[in-house]
């Protein structure tokens, strides 16, 4: 049986996230939904898992939606992007579309809504193997360079995969030259045309640039055609190998942050000067301080009450809830969700920490 | 005795047996009211507030406002309630020897 899809729904309300969880858990596809109500802690499970699709909101306390696409858009372009707001102003929506999001939704308020909004969804998933460029769905870069020949037309072709950029230069039908960041001409070419998925723009013609290429654009995308399989093989392999290095590369806080009900997670060193790392959190430095001084009372209190090591310190929250532990000179400050009893808090806290010390 | 000597646990921090109860402290850590014995010392009471109060006090400025906190100690148990600025804590000490035996 095939992995099911993996979708992020990603909004500062928790009952709007718990309402569209249950929704989209009822597709056909059986999607496995993930939730997260901050934009840190999407971007942290984003690059802890990998994700069919992410569906975000756009206003949002502290990073907003069209800041966390950006950086989406730009780490992970082969992920699916929704948009699901209320702000529904055209530049808004001018902006997520510029963007390369997938779908702009104005949050569904009557089952009718919903319901299309399900179909929507479901139709996405399906298209996710397919590849394909952002705006022309389905068409590889061999297709949309065919199609600027034949209809002789003149531009420029600016193709971006994630960090990657290109252009491709065609005047009147042809592809007079190409370049990307360390290549040039019929390899730069060649190298764009691997890429099997992306965003481009078409960008006015450039009437003075330089013919590099002078082999016809039949050639050259049959040259691509025989080159294909050989590439297909090797991106396969450099895939797994891209793979294993992020599982090998990632932060040890993200294993840890991907505990239920875990929102984010921060190590403090106990020596001010050393940098304290944190998953999740958009903004460590207040926190990192507070664990340190809360730590360091309650020590020296524990020391004058004769009341032992100090163990764990639970903090419940309306917002949050947060767990401080120690292993050795270094603090643990796992942030939680609101929904946690305290029990529950007591016990996910106790674990992660014998996990963290393991 | 010196076979109930084998039986005797070595290595036991020398750990207070603490009072149970709790008291309520205004914004400014004064002690309003107290269920704790007598023997407490107050001034204990006074740095356990301060602490928590502070704690609350610091959390709200880094952004995990809180409103209650469970510190575990080795032999000891603080549960605090913020409350109007001030707060409600309860002492629970865990079984162990007595402080001066």
């Amino acid at each position: 049986m095939p992995n099911p899809h993996k979708i992020l729904l990603l909004d500062d309300e928790e009952d709007l996230l718990e309402l569209y969880q249950d929704i989209l858990s009822q597709l056909p596809s059986r999607p496995e939904i993930h939730t997260s109500n901050s934009g840190a802690r999407a971007l942290a499970l984003i690059e802890s898992e990998p994700f069919t699709m992410l569906i975000s909101d756009l206003r949002m306390p502290k990073m907003d939606g069209l800041q966390v696409l950006s950086i989406v858009r730009r780490k992970f372009p082969q992920l699916r992007i929704v948009v699901m707001t209320a702000v529904v102003e055209e530049q808004y929506r001018s902006r997520a579309y510029a963007m390369g999001i997938d779908l702009f939704w104005e949050k569904p308020r009557t089952a009718e809504e919903i319901s299309l909004f399900r179909d929507c969804i479901e139709s996405l998933l399906g298209q996710h193997e397919e590849g394909g460029f952002r705006g022309i769905q389905s068409k590889s870069l061999v297709d949309l360079v065919q199609m600027e020949c034949l209809s002789h037309s003149s531009s420029v072709l600016k193709v971006s995969k994630g960090e990657q950029q290109g252009n491709i230069w065609v005047e009147h039908g042809e592809v007079i030259d190409a370049a990307t960041l360390s290549q040039g001409g019929e390899d730069a070419f060649k190298e764009i045309l691997s890429w099997r998925n992306g965003t481009f723009e078409i960008l006015p013609a450039e009437p003075a640039h330089q013919r590099v290429i002078f082999t016809p654009y039949q050639g050259l995308l049959l040259d691509f055609a025989q080159a294909l399989d050989e590439n297909r093989v090797h991106e396969s392999s450099a895939q797994t190998a891209a793979t294993d290095t992020q599982f090998l590369t990632r932060s040890p806080l993200a294993a840890l942050s991907c505990i239920d009900g875990v929102e984010f997670v921060l190590t403090v060193p106990a020596d001010e000067k050393s940098a304290s790392d944190s998953w999740g959190l958009e903004n460590a430095g207040p926190v990192a301080a507070w664990t340190r001084r809360t730590q360091k009372r309650l020590r020296d209190l524990g020391e004058k009450l004769h009341a032992g090591d100090l163990k764990q310190v639970e903090g419940l929250g309306l917002q949050r809830h947060v767990g401080i532990a120690s292993r050795g000179d270094t603090e643990l400050c796992v942030g939680f969700k609101r929904t946690l009893s305290a029990d529950q808090l007591y016990e996910t806290l106790k674990n992660i920490s014998i996990k963290w010390a393991s | 005795m010196g076979l109930l000597n084998l039986f005797t646990k070595k290595g036991v921090p020398n750990l207070a047996q603490l009072a149970s109860g709790s008291f309520t402290v205004d914004a400014r850590g004064g002690i309003l009211a107290s269920t704790l014995p007598h023997s407490f010392s107050p001034l204990h009471m006074s740095e356990i507030a301060f602490a928590i109060l502070e704690i609350f006090a610091d959390a709200k400025q880094a952004a995990v406002p809180l409103t209650e906190l469970v510190i575990r100690y080795g032999g000891f148990k603080i549960t605090a309630r913020a409350l109007r600025g001030g707060a409600i804590i309860f002492l629970k000490p865990k079984g162990l020897k007595p402080y001066n035996s």
